[in-house]
């Protein structure tokens, strides 16, 4: 597994058999079809408008970013999906269902996994409980099967499940710490332990809401590669949150960039960054200033 | 709720893994502690035995309450009425339906779990403070209750019980109830043990910890928050019963609600979202009232009663040092014996050496 997955923006294309052909689009890729659709989403609380009239896909089998500023949106667009905000109109589909009414907690069964900006973890329980926590729409046994644990299965299918948890530590790099409270842990790997158990509920598709935000290179680094690897070995869906345009750049598919609660953009990565709205409405103005500087310097 | 194994121990299988007591000498342990239980009544009087009794049967209770405060995070002040509603549901199927006093008393369990699971419909929606109030509100509908469905209780007369018995062996008596308790609490325990380990004792905590994340791993919080109800009930039932059964006579008064202060006191003082430390609290908060009695019976007529002419108030010396430790608890030790126990064990892993 290549572990120079370069999260910044001017590495040289990734040791990777897609190669450059990630960023040139679906030539080898999947079939476009979609197992996301957002149709018309209006999100509005109160006399405030989170989110204006946004319709977007995510083609099966892909990593797709949503960009943009502070209060573009972003996290509105990913609670509607997740269950948390029910858009005040348009339509979420997920493989074909429409799910914009679908309680939170059903999402979990249907194949919704995510992550949260600010780390929502079990503070007090260990990191192998908080994962075995994603296994619950997957698990049969309740209270009554549970408390005689040997008599009535409750204990091998406990062991079963450990069993694929344990791979996802394996995965995730984490199995140091697969007993420490997870409350305890460190920024970074509280980070992964909140991946491991969005993994652990085996989604189709895991909405990654900022994963990288305060982290350094090298966490960084891994956290890509690790996405990376869901994607292109887990066959998980991604659809992600980042503000690292580095990381962005490098491992999406498509990317679409979202201000003030609008859609101005979508496309591949390159595509968007040629994007004049996106160039004034992301990047900023400051982009033509700092060119209009270096010119003279440079000449 | 971090492990501590020491060095040494190596797991081969995830079975071994996902033991409840971590080594072989802790199970050791826990081996000849229910030995010596059973060996008390060689030892022991009457009067001891019954303070085990009460250790057991309250242990029993507070674990329910504990799996409600401690685990969930939810509250209830109404524990005391679910306990007494075990109680008098045991009596009442043995005398109205002669159902064995053996089989009353898990029946009584279910009842209560039954009627905690209506009273807990309200935590679906209701948080903190105000299921605090809801449940204070069961606690005086239940007594209520209690005082005027004569068929059910015997009104305020109270209604006579009759022993445990099974198979022709009688437990009327410290000596022999003794047992049926300690089976209970093996029961109750391991039971909760094992209910922490599995699927819905997670989902409970996930639901304390973070009830946002809990519904997006798709936990239906409603559904929990009303279940933890019922089996904190289920236990304060069982609990109720074993009570019954043992003083073999109960009235209203018992169960007011001093008694789910009690309850919530043993919670506390062992250790919130502690299985073990619910035996603990319930024994301290037992055998707290006798230390005390002793003290003062040592002080009376001594030189510090005559100097602060304590006289008769020196019994309530009693009721106060509950209050007092519950606070002194909360203070200096917010996360209960159970910390402390193993903070000890981490002492003894180290020495001599003190890190």
């Amino acid at each position: 597994m290549a572990a120079d997955a370069s999260p910044t923006a001017v590495a040289p294309a990734r040791p990777d058999p897609t190669g450059p052909g990630r960023h040139a689009g679906e030539a080898q890729g999947p079939p476009a079809a979609p197992i996301l659709a957002a149709e018309h989403v209006t999100l509005r609380f109160g006399g405030v408008r989170a989110l204006t009239d946004v319709s977007f896909e995510v083609r099966r089998g892909e990593v797709f970013s949503i960009i943009g500023p502070n209060g573009a949106g972003k996290t509105s667009m990913v609670n509607c999906i997740s269950g948390r905000y029910r858009p005040t109109e348009g339509a979420i589909r997920f493989d074909g269902k429409d799910i914009t009414r679908l309680p939170t907690r059903k999402r979990a069964g249907i194949g919704i996994g995510r992550t949260f900006q600010n780390l929502a973890l079990f503070g007090h329980m260990t990191v192998l409980d908080n994962i075995m926590v994603g296994r619950h729409h997957l698990l049969r046994h309740g209270f009554w099967t549970g408390m005689p644990y040997w008599l009535l299965g409750a204990q091998r299918e406990e062991i079963a499940h450990r069993r694929e948890v344990e791979e996802i530590i394996d995965f995730l790099e984490i199995q140091h710490v697969r007993k420490a409270t997870a409350g305890t842990l460190s920024y970074g790997l509280r980070k992964r332990v909140e991946l491991a158990r969005a993994v652990a509920l085996k989604p189709k598709l895991i909405l990654l809401d900022e994963p990288m935000a305060g982290m350094n290179l090298e966490e960084k680094e891994d956290m890509a590669r690790f996405i990376l690897d869901l994607n292109e070995e887990w066959g998980m869906t991604v659809l992600m949150i980042e503000h690292d345009m580095g990381v962005v750049m490098d491992i999406s598919h498509r990317v679409m960039v979202l201000d003030f609660g609008r859609k101005i953009a979508e496309g591949t990565p390159e595509a968007v960054l040629a994007d004049p709205h996106v160039r004034r409405a992301y990047l900023g103005e400051a982009d033509e200033v700092v060119h209009d500087v270096d010119e003279p310097a440079v000449a | 709720m971090a492990s501590m194994i020491p060095a040494g121990v190596y797991r081969t299988s995830y079975r071994e893994d996902m033991t409840i007591l971590a080594t072989r000498n802790s199970r050791l342990a826990l081996w000849l502690g229910i030995l010596l239980v059973c060996a008390t009544p060689l030892v022991f009087g009457r009067y001891e035995l019954g303070l085990l009794v009460n250790i057991g049967i309250m242990g029993i209770a507070a674990l329910g309450l504990n799996i409600l405060v401690g685990f969930t995070g939810q509250i209830s002040i109404g524990h005391a009425a679910f306990f007494g509603f075990g109680a008098f549901a045991s009596a009442w199927l043995h005398e109205r339906y002669h159902v064995p006093v053996a089989l009353c008393i898990p029946l009584a369990g279910l009842m209560t779990a039954l009627v905690g699971l209506v009273f807990g419909a309200p935590a679906a929606r209701l948080k903190g403070l105000y299921l605090a109030i809801a449940t204070l509100a069961a606690q005086f509908i239940l007594e209520d209750f209690f005082a005027r469905a004569q068929w059910f209780t015997g009104g305020v007369a109270g209604r006579i019980t009759e022993p445990f018995e099974i198979l022709g062996w009688r437990a009327d008596r410290e000596e022999t109830y003794l047992y049926v308790v300690l089976a209970w609490v093996i029961i109750m325990f391991v039971g909760a043990s094992n209910l922490m380990r599995t699927r819905d004792g997670r989902a409970l905590v996930a639901v304390r910890d973070h009830y946002l994340s809990a519904e997006v791993m798709g936990i239906n919080l409603a559904y929990y928050r009303t279940l933890s109800f019922g089996i904190a009930s289920l236990y304060a039932g069982i609990a109720g019963a074993l009570y019954a059964h043992y003083l073999l006579f109960v009235s209203v008064e018992a169960f007011n609600i001093l008694l789910s202060i009690q309850f919530l006191g043993m919670v506390i003082i062992g250790g919130l979202g502690s299985v073990a430390g619910s035996l603990m609290g319930a024994a301290f908060m037992v055998l707290l009232p006798e230390a005390v009695q002793a003290l003062a019976d040592a002080l009376a007529g001594g030189a510090v009663d005559r100097a602060l002419r304590l006289g008769n108030s020196i019994s309530f010396l009693r009721e106060m040092a509950i209050g007092a430790a519950i606070i002194l608890f909360l203070i200096f030790e917010p996360d209960g014996l159970a910390r402390r126990w193993r903070l000890i064990k981490a002492y003894w892993k180290l020495y001599p050496y003190s890190h």
